[in-house]
């Protein structure tokens, strides 16, 4: 009886939510078809980072919730593909219009021993005001990258350094699940029309 | 008394050589276009500066120094799977008439150690020395006017990363 019971609230539930299961609602990721970027729905990655953002509060995935968060890596001293991937994301943002106002870019540093929380903000905010940044302690910043699959490393020259990293952007639908992988040769078109994907389905 | 002959010619070609190096470096010309620096936040101490450069005989650009960086280095950006290598070079190749493109996508001009903020607008002297394969050293003053990433990215760069 019970089971039966629990058997009708699910059909019925269905029933409503049918077009949300079908398109992955319910929390599995079926994989999605991108046009241009890569489909990470099956990948587990990037779930349980804990950072701290520019005005020293604890942000996790979930802090993001009911947005499409887009993380990068990266460091305010990389003289290419950090601005030219914050300043596409910026540029998405734009061509998406009201849709864009979901999509909430995160800049995770590489380089926290650099990259102060003041340099930081002032760094992602230079293009766009929504934009956030996360700083981890060196051992988080190690742990965050291995979650989510991103390689760094210092170069050293002479008595500084620069940094080697990941340029990829990983986009999570508005439930948290990873779905997408941005490549820093797409245009911000190419990687609009991706997250329209994304927002079809979450 | 052969020998001798021989030194004075060989002498005097060395004057004709030195002579033809002097008028060929008098000849020599580096042009560069569009140089800019990107501007930076309070704090942020290093920046990039980009330009195109075209030599109009087979030469290298070996260094380049800027009074607004106590270090500047020429690094070269290359992307392995989506993996972005970032690290010094002792040289860029300049070929004879060939424009080379110092841009965000692969060799760039690190200042680094900056003495202060790079504004919207500010000029940044360059000095770049540029060596052609005669060994003939040339020195090149630019003024390289402070854009944000957004306005270079307005500037024709919506189309990403790759060409």
């Amino acid at each position: 009886m019970n089971d039966l019971l629990t058997r009708r609230q699910v059909l019925g539930g269905m029933g409503i939510l049918g077009l949300g299961l079908l398109a992955g609602c319910d929390g599995s990721t079926t994989a999605l078809n991108f046009k241009y970027g890569k489909d990470l729905s099956n990948e587990i990655r990037g779930r349980t980072f804990k950072l701290t953002d520019t005005e020293g509060e604890t942000k996790t995935l979930s802090s993001f919730r009911g947005l499409m968060p887009m993380v990068f890596f990266g460091f305010t001293q990389c003289p290419s593909v950090c601005p030219t991937a914050l300043a596409r994301a910026a540029q998405i943002k734009k061509i998406m219009g009201e849709d864009g106002k979901t999509l909430q870019v995160i800049f995770i540093t590489v380089d926290p021993e650099r990259d102060t929380p003041q340099v930081l903000d002032a760094y992602v905010k230079q293009f766009d005001p929504s934009f956030v940044a996360l700083r981890g302690t060196l051992e988080q910043t190690k742990q965050v990258a291995k979650e989510f699959g991103v390689f760094y490393e210092k170069e050293p020259i002479g008595d500084t350094y620069t940094m080697s990293h990941t340029a990829t952007s990983f986009v999570f639908d508005s439930r948290g699940n990873l779905r997408l992988g941005l490549s820093p040769s797409l245009s911000a078109k190419q990687c609009a029309e991706d997250l329209l994907t994304v927002m079809e389905v979450c | 008394m052969t020998a001798l002959f021989t030194k004075a010619v060989s002498r005097s070609l060395l004057a004709v050589s030195l002579l033809a190096g002097v008028s060929l470096s008098a000849m020599a010309q580096t042009r560069v276009d569009d140089a800019w620096v990107r501007t930076t936040v309070p704090g942020q101490p290093s920046s990039g500066a980009f330009m195109r450069i075209t030599a109009d005989a087979d030469s290298k650009l070996l260094s380049v120094a800027s009074p607004v960086a106590s270090n500047v280095q020429i690094h070269q950006m290359s992307m392995t799977n989506d993996v972005m290598h970032m690290g010094p070079v002792d040289a860029v190749a300049l070929p004879a008439g060939k424009t080379v493109a110092l841009d965000p996508e692969g060799y760039h001009v690190m200042l680094m150690g900056l003495s202060g903020q790079i504004k919207e607008g500010d000029q940044v002297p360059l000095t770049l020395t540029v060596e052609n394969d005669k060994g003939v050293r040339e020195t090149l003053q630019v003024t390289a006017p402070a854009r944000t990433m957004k306005e270079s990215m307005d500037m024709g760069h919506d189309h990403g990363m790759a060409h």
